[in-house]
Parts: C-alpha cells; structure tokens; sequence
C-alpha cells in the first residue's frame, strides 16, 4: 500500500467496488482480447453484482474495461452506446456462480479471428479484484503487483524457456510469485507470475514467440 | 522507511526532525516507490486538480445520480448560502457543506473524482482543502502537502482498522476520511504533530460506530449527507486540537476501538443494505422503484 492508495485512485464513480473493480475486471479480459476486434461478449453477473449492477453502473463499467477503458475514463458512463456503437454484440445475465464472491462476474467474449476466452474474478473492495479463472483455470490474479500471465501448451521446459527469456532480457526482473494450472496434461496451462518490477511491454511479443507458448500478457499493478 | 503501523510513529517521526508530518510522508512514500519527492508532488496536485472539477460538477443546477434517486443538492446549498448571508454556519462552513455534497454527488452521477480513502467518503477532505484554498488561508502547495499528511494517517487507520464499509461500516469511510481530513487542516493551520494525533482521535471518537446502511446499497443515501457530517467533524475536531483540547484516548487506542466496534457490527450494517436507513419503509420502497422485483 502506498500513499496513492489511500489518496486516489481518481476514478468514475460511484463505487470503488461495484464501479472501478468492475473496470479492472474487464481490462484483465482487454489484455487477454489483445487489440482484436469483438463481435459477442455476455458477463454473467453474480451476487451483488447481480442485484445492484444497474444503480452502480457495473454493467457500464465491465464493458468499458472489456472495451479498454480505464477506471478514470469518462467514457464509462456511455459504454452501452459505446459497445453499441463498435458492433459488438454484448448481453449480462444474472445467475449466481456457486461458491463465488459476491462481487463475482464471468466474462465471455468472442472476438472476429473466431477466437473466444473466459474471465471469472471478483472485486474484493476498494477497487482491489481477484482473478480466479482465465480460460476455465486456475490463476492467482490480485492485481496487488505485477503480473505476467502466459498461456502456454504442457510441455517440459516451456517454464525454463520462459524464465530464460526474462532473466536474460531483463536481469532485474525478479519473480515474487508463481502459480502454474492446467486443463489436462499435455493440454493448455497458464502460468501466473507476479514481478517486483513493471516490465516493459515487448517482454510480452519476445515470451509469445517461445515454442507452445500460445499468449503472453502484463497486467499492471493496479 | 516508515511501517505506517501506529499514528505515534508518523508523529514521533515528524516531532524527532522538527518537521511536518507531510515531510515525514512524502519523503518516506518517494523512497518506497523509488520516485523523487517532485514526482510525487506531481501526481498529488493532479488529484487536487480534480478534486476541483469534481466540485465544478457536481455543483451543476441539473446533477442527478445514475439512479435518480439524488442530485442537486450542491447546487441547493450553494443558493442558499449565497441567498441567506451564509445561513446558519456561516459562509466559509455552508461552502465547505456544498463542496463536500456537490463532490459526493459527482460521484453518485458516475462523474470523475478522487478516492479519499474511498469513494463513499470522497467529498469529506475536497470539501475541507478547497473551501480553506477559495478564501486564500492557504496556498495551493500547502494544500499539496497537507494531502500527504492525510494520506500518511489514512495508511494507518487502513492497516489498524478499516478503510472499507463492507468490513468496518461508515465509521472505516466517512469517519476515516473525516480523521484524515481533521489531521489535514490542523497542520495546515499550524498546528503540532501532536495536535495532527489529537485531531484524528477526536474525529474517530466523534464518528465510532457509525454503520454502513446504504438505501439500495447504493452509494447515494446517505452517503452523499454523511459526507457533509464527516466534513464538519473534520472542523471542529482540528478546531478542538488546536484550541489544545487534546485526546484523552490516544489515536491509536481509537482506531483498535473503531475496529473492534467494526468486527461487532453485524453483517446488516455493513454495506448490505439489510438493515439502518436501508430496511426503513421508505428505503425499501425507494430500492424497489430503482430495482424493482430484481432484489
């Protein structure tokens, strides 16, 4: 915690929960859509979020995210138009996700290279979210510092490979955190690492180019 | 570096090297996220910036909240002061009251505004820095640095008790922002950074148990009132301080009460809207004109 967490964050009200989480949460799946187009994009919306989203503006503020928004953005108040606008085909469905925490949203998205992906992750208050899905696995996304997530094949040596190209290009670039998951052996995993530092951005097209490694992205401390 | 784990080691730090406590803050923040002190002033003043224009908003004659449910009310209080000579408390204090709503209302109408800690609170320190900027009793750097001190005692009130409603009540928002914003002033007016410590305990004391009762859970009533109550709280306990009233609980026996008092509180009063103003008659029928049968 710094200063600027207590002071700030500027941000499109009116709360920090229901409002500012919720255009994290949707920027996490931003990352993931990487500057491709969308064409459908459907938010199930659970717990809270379910009941008081329309008051709070979270359905705005999820697709304004999802849209590449931030939370400062003035334009979340017209992220309906704005979605409208771009073409894309969006729905929110109320359906409470068992076990979840409730300020829970599942985002799904499609995007026009037939591609589709998944978020699940709540906001856990004062703007702070939790990712624990990406793609149906397990990842450990706080937002607390920054992440690098790599979606990969379960192959040996990819983590070394990835590591590798980390250590060699940036040498200060030190790992504070690992979490690996996957669907099946031999099948898609993802790794989710939080770093000390901010990495520059082409760290992500150098780890995207590794053998089996299908995308990399950097999620900033929020 | 500082821990930021007790408002006595922000004052001892200050006290030690004869400075303010914003000095103690910024040059501890500026090393902790490896930026220099101007940097930091830097982006501070931005947030002053738009605390400013949050005003401007939410002052506008036609403001309402997404909901409908609020709007204008610091436009209303605005008139008033102007119309009746400042009305009860004075010219000074009845801006300050419709800064303090007109923020809060930004806010509710999804308009821009800074966190202070939270967004429920936001209009509380805005209200205090810029009605004392608009009557020239302080310059605009001051205002700058006075932010730091209160984000220096919001850093420890977040750590010893809560800066969220959903886990502490009110009492963890507008009763946080009003100790923040009441440590604030008294440095600004030139007070000690004992007197900074006096002035959070008062505001903490003057707002425990406060609880978190939003009509539709929304962050509209009454919270957009409470930021104007949080707000006088600020005055009168920076006003107690430096009058040399002084705590007779020290601040951080306060702030391990308000989160003692925050743990009791029982799950309906803490951001659920399942009890308080929120489960009144009233409060239900206007969450059902807003949701309808959705809740």
């Amino acid at each position: 915690m710094n200063v600027f967490d207590i002071i700030g964050p500027v941000m499109i009200g009116p709360s920090s929960s229901h409002t500012a989480g919720a255009v994290r949460l949707g920027r996490v799946a931003n990352k993931l859509i990487n500057g491709r187009g969308l064409t459908r994009v459907e938010i199930t919306l659970s717990g809270s979020f379910a009941r008081t989203y329309r008051g709070h503006g979270t359905d705005r503020a999820l697709l304004a995210g999802i849209m590449g928004y931030h939370s400062y953005s003035p334009e979340i108040r017209d992220a309906l138009e704005i979605a409208q606008a771009r073409g894309i085909d969006y729905a929110f469905l109320k359906r409470d996700i068992k076990g979840a925490h409730p300020n829970t949203a599942l985002i799904h998205y499609w995007t026009e290279d037939g591609d589709e992906g998944t978020v699940q992750g709540a906001s856990i208050g004062g703007g702070n979210i939790l990712v624990s899905r990406i793609n149906g696995m397990d990842v450990r996304l706080s937002g607390e510092n920054n992440t690098i997530i790599v979606m990969h094949r379960d192959k040996p040596g990819v983590i070394a490979a990835v590591t590798q190209v980390m250590h060699w290009q940036y040498a200060d670039l030190n790992i504070s955190s690992f979490y690996l998951s996957r669907e099946s052996r031999g099948g898609n995993s993802i790794m989710t690492m939080e770093v000390d530092s901010l990495p520059p951005e082409d760290l992500m097209a150098k780890i995207r180019e590794i053998d089996h490694v299908t995308n990399a992205i950097l999620v900033r401390r929020l | 570096m500082l821990r930021y784990e007790s408002v006595s080691e922000l004052v001892a730090a200050a006290r030690d090297r004869g400075v303010r406590i914003s000095d103690v803050v910024l040059e501890d923040q500026a090393a902790v996220m490896e930026k220099t002190p101007l940097e930091l002033f830097e982006k501070m003043e931005i947030d002053l910036q738009v605390m400013r224009s949050a005003i401007a908003d939410g002052e506008r004659e036609g403001q309402r909240s997404m909901s409908g449910l609020t709007g204008g009310e610091g436009f209303r209080m605005n008139r008033y002061v102007a119309e009746k000579d400042g009305g009860l408390c004075g010219p000074f204090l009845g801006r300050a009251m419709a800064h303090a709503l007109a923020v809060a209302g930004c806010n509710a109408s999804m308009g821009r505004i800074v966190a202070a800690p939270t967004a429920g609170s936001c209009g509380i320190l805005p209200g205090c820095l810029i009605s004392l900027l608009e009557e020239g009793r302080i310059q605009e750097r001051e205002a700058v640095m006075a932010m730091f001190t209160a984000g220096g005692f919001g850093m420890v009130i977040a750590g010893r008790a809560s800066i969220a409603g959903a886990q502490g009540g009110c009492q963890a928002e507008c009763g946080s922002a009003a100790a923040m914003a009441a440590a604030a002033l008294v440095e600004l007016m030139g007070g000690t950074p004992d007197q900074c410590a006096d002035a959070c305990a008062i505001a903490i004391a003057s707002q425990m148990g406060l609880v978190c009762d939003p009509v539709a859970g929304l962050v509209e009533i009454p919270c957009i009132k409470r930021n104007v109550s949080g707000l006088m709280i600020a005055f009168s306990s920076a006003d107690l301080a430096l009058a040399g009233v002084e705590a007779r609980i020290p601040a951080d026996e306060c702030l391990d009460a308000m989160r003692e008092v925050g743990d009791a509180l029982p799950a309906s009063l803490k951001e659920t809207a399942g009890g308080g103003l929120a489960a009144t008659p009233t409060g239900r029928r206007l969450q059902e004109q807003v949701f309808g049968g959705e809740k």
